[in-house]
């Protein structure tokens, strides 16, 4: 067990088969990943990064989705050969996902306790307390007088708010991997800041590992170990955080590099990407 | 602090006078269903037996003692229309019930589902659809034999369809839903997310339909009594009560008029609460 890393992705291509002909979305990706790690996925809009994070449990629908080649190995089981019952208890149990969008990623007609509540019924029978437990993990991710917000709507809450209530919800079923799909695109930048301090502060209390899904190279410093760049559907660099940083192998890994605004730089345009001429060198 | 949507509809729904009116109406013509219903008869100065008759006394127009008069067998009309309240209030909502439970079950299994149980499902709603109902409604009943419960099921079996579609409509918009997508990557089980998540964000749309079904289901009732395929005399029903009075319709114009009104107000009333519903539960605001 000790030798096997967490979860593997061998080889794996996504194709979506449509009525107007086949977009492979994913193509020969391969990474793996340790527990207790934090791999930062890279890139633009459609390159592929989100479509990768939802087809580690399978929430693809499938038609149209078909996997033509790879395997996704969790704790050494395929997860693409998994029957919808073993489906449902890594979902969650083992891997848990945050999204964008808090704000609709919360069930608009529920309370927060009543959502958390669901989340542990489904994954932790063995809590009793569930009230006690869903207090104690808002109060982990930062939000202040638990026990009253607990019983707010999702539309009561500020998108930051709503933002940890759903990684509380997430980190309730104690996965081994939390997935975070831009968790922070959707919340202004301050909320943003607030957001990634408290995922790095859970990080190392909870010895989690975390898959982080962004198109922002400036906020995977501090937290990511490695980094995989990915570019229509394809790793085009994977290493770790500061050498992938520092030096840069890849034009396209540099020019999304030259896109952060750097305080205090000479004030020019903000670069762009000149996609003609990445596929012209790939 | 701002409201929940349950209060704002509710809120929205109270601004709304006619609906206000017209759901104040439906409560009392319930209430006094269900002590008719109970109680049989009480102390109003009107006959209590809806059905014994007083040949002495027949087709007299509307006077003190009966206020809205007698038929052709001295029986008194107020007497049978309150007691037809019961009846055709029963039916609709029963028959609502009935075609909701399949209607909302077919529409989200279909709309959840998608693909080919989808098109499996909605050719068959189709296909019902293109049955004239009546027709279908009054073969069944003469088969199976008039009975108030017959009636009550037979309309509830043919009439989910539109629930169907409306219910496939919502679910095919709300299962793309971010939150639904939280709850998979949740592990919920379909069922869960069906009937826990998806159902109650498309109940708005769906207590519509059962408010405007109501109505539909009443009128249908009273159409199968007056064909006589309904519930059998001597059962005050308002179908009954017009079937009985159309021979006298020249002499005794209140045969027909006062169960007539009672059938209208009551329709009116349902499809003016169903109204307000409506606008009170829309995202959407379009004020007055």
């Amino acid at each position: 067990m000790s030798d096997q890393p967490l979860l593997e992705v061998r080889d794996l291509s996504i194709r979506f088969a449509t009525e107007n002909g086949d977009v492979n979305a994913v193509k020969h990706v391969s990474f793996s990943l340790e527990r207790g790690e934090t791999l930062a996925i890279v890139g633009e809009s459609g390159s592929g990064k989100s479509v990768t994070a939802l087809a580690l449990t399978r929430l693809l629908p499938e038609p149209p989705t078909r996997f033509d080649t790879g395997e996704i190995l969790l704790d050494g089981r395929d997860v693409l050969k998994m029957r919808a019952r073993e489906l449902r208890e890594i979902r969650g149990g083992k891997i848990a996902y945050i999204f964008q969008e808090p704000s609709t990623s919360l069930n608009p007609v529920f309370t927060i306790r009543n959502q958390i509540a669901e989340a542990i019924k489904l994954h932790r029978s063995d809590v009793k307390d569930i009230d006690a437990e869903i207090v104690q993990w808002l109060n982990l991710v930062g939000i202040v007088e638990p026990e009253k917000r607990m019983r707010d709507y999702p539309h009561q809450l500020s998108g930051g708010m709503q933002q940890r209530a759903m990684i509380a919800m997430a980190l309730s079923c104690q996965p081994d991997l939390l997935v975070a799909d831009e968790p922070t695109t959707a919340l202004d930048v301050t909320i943003q800041a607030q957001i990634m301090a408290q995922l790095r502060e859970l990080k190392s209390k909870l010895s989690m590992s975390i898959i982080l899904i962004t198109h922002n190279f400036g906020i995977i410093s501090d937290i990511a170990d490695r980094v995989a760049v990915m570019y229509r559907g394809e790793i085009v660099e994977h290493g770790e955080t500061s050498t992938v940083l520092n030096n840069p192998q890849h034009p396209y890994t540099r020019a999304l590099i030259d896109c952060i605004p750097r305080l205090g730089a000479k004030r020019h345009r903000l670069a762009t990407i000149d996609h003609a001429a990445l596929a012209e060198a790939q | 602090m701002s409201e929940t949507p349950r209060q704002r509809v509710k809120r929205r729904f109270l601004e709304n006078k006619q609906g206000v009116a017209s759901a104040v109406f439906l409560l009392l013509l319930a209430i006094i269903a269900a002590l008719f219903a109970l109680f049989g008869a009480f102390h109003l100065g009107i006959p209590t037996d809806p059905n014994r008759t007083n040949l002495a006394l027949k087709l007299v127009p509307p006077s003190l003692s009966h206020w809205l008069g007698t038929d052709n067998l001295g029986r008194d009309v107020l007497t049978r229309l309150l007691h037809g309240t019961y009846i055709s209030l029963t039916v609709g909502f029963v028959a609502v019930f009935v075609s909701l439970t399949i209607g909302i079950i077919f529409g989200a299994v279909s709309g959840y589902l998608g693909g080919w149980a989808d098109d499996v499902l909605m050719r068959v709603v189709d296909a019902l659809m293109c049955f004239p109902t009546f027709p279908l409604i009054l073969t069944v009943v003469a088969y199976l034999g008039p009975s108030i419960w017959n009636v009550v099921i037979v309309i509830g079996l043919v009439s989910w369809t539109g629930t169907a579609r409306l219910v496939r409509a919502e679910f095919l918009t709300l299962r793309e839903t971010e939150y639904v997508r939280a709850a998979k990557g949740l592990g919920q089980r379909h069922a869960a997310i069906i009937f826990r998540h998806i159902l109650p964000n498309a109940a708005a749309p769906i207590v519509v339909t059962a408010v405007l079904g109501v109505p539909d289901a009443i009128l249908t009732e009273a159409g199968l009594s007056f064909l006589g395929f309904g519930v059998q005399p001597p059962q005050a029903t308002w179908g009954n009560i017009i079937t009985d009075g159309k021979a006298y319709i020249l002499d005794a114009w209140w045969l027909i008029l006062f169960p007539g009104l009672a059938i209208l107000a009551t329709a009116l009333a349902f499809y003016l609460t169903g109204e307000a519903l409506r606008r009170a539960a829309q995202t959407r605001t379009e004020r007055k």
